[in-house]
């Protein structure tokens, strides 16, 4: 792989497409985990278990 | 028979049933497919003869255009759901696409920037092709502002349906800019009249390359519905706990109300 003086654009355009991608990727994935811990433990709240 | 198994496969608890068993196997084969589809952009595919290796930039740059302008459709349907048949899963689906589309717009216009610079000489012009997308993103942008800042979901829904449906108005412009001005884009080299302007060295791994992110785009939407389906039962639960918590308040309140009123001046 060598791409010469086109090496950084190419470069940026990958890395920006992984630092975008990926931020999404862990944002769906923690967002997804907080909202169902919180369901279940209002689940647990209301059958009034500990 | 069509309509049965649409009603049944959109109903939301059938959907988080379904989606739940496809997920990791939508996951896995997207990941298997970026990697082949990288694989083919940076061993395979030749350098172009005018563009030489800046061509790997539209690896990711195509596909990234396609599903920001195809999630803007998605939602447009969505948003024509919610409108008319007033569909759960409709402002459901709007809600999750929103920033996976302003996502791939966003990638498509910075690795446009920067494929641009080496071949155009300049990060950016005032292209009809470029600014329209640059607005795709601006309405991505208006669309998610909308959503946070009206709390009730179907009050919200409605009005980013409508405010989608205007939008729309600019995905035949983007499409149809580079024929309809003169603009320093490329005119359509894939889907076009007379068939493909590419080599098939070429086109094959970029249409490997749409797939991959087209599935990895799918997966992030079924990922993100799940989640606003959940994010809308935990709402629907917080008002039912402060509800109770109200009616309990009320029944204690008569209480207070008949008790003698302190003198003024008193210590509590």
């Amino acid at each position: 792989m060598e791409f010469g003086h086109y090496a950084s654009f190419i470069a940026g355009s990958y890395g920006f497409a992984a630092l975008v991608l990926g931020a999404l990727i862990l944002n769906g994935w923690r967002d997804g985990r907080a909202q169902r811990r919180l369901l279940a433990e209002l689940q647990d709240d209301r059958l009034g278990r500990p | 028979m069509w309509t049965a198994l649409w009603n049944r496969l959109a109903h939301p608890g059938h959907f988080l049933r379904w989606s739940g068993a496809a997920l990791p196997w939508l996951a896995a084969t997207s990941a298997v497919l970026v990697a082949v589809g990288l694989y083919l952009t940076f061993f395979v595919v030749p350098p172009d003869y005018q563009q030489g290796d800046t061509v790997r930039i539209m690896y990711v740059h195509v596909p990234a255009a396609i599903l920001g302008m195809g999630f803007y459709g998605a939602m447009t349907l969505s948003a024509i759901g919610t409108l008319v048949w007033r569909h759960p899963l409709a402002d459901v689906s709007q809600r999750a696409a929103a920033p996976i589309g302003a996502a791939f717009t966003l990638i498509c216009l910075v690795t446009g920037s920067l494929w641009g610079k080496p071949m155009w000489g300049t990060y950016w012009v005032w292209d009809a092709r470029l600014t329209s997308m640059l607005v795709l993103f601006l309405i991505y942008c208006g669309i998610i502002a909308l959503w946070r800042t009206i709390e009730d979901p179907s009050r919200a829904a409605r009005a980013v349906s409508i405010l989608t449906l205007v939008g729309a108005v600019n995905l035949p412009i983007i499409k149809f800019s580079v024929n309809w001005w003169s603009t320093l884009h490329q005119p359509a080299s894939i889907l076009r009249m007379g068939g493909s302007s590419i080599d098939s060295s070429m086109l094959y791994p970029l249409l490997e390359m749409v797939l991959a992110m087209t599935l990895l785009g799918v997966t992030l939407h079924l990922q993100a519905m799940r989640t606003e389906i959940t994010r809308r039962r935990v709402r629907t639960l917080l008002i039912r706990q402060a509800e109770r918590l109200d009616a309990g308040a009320q029944e204690i309140a008569p209480v207070t109300r008949g008790a003698a009123p302190l003198p003024m001046g008193q210590a509590i």
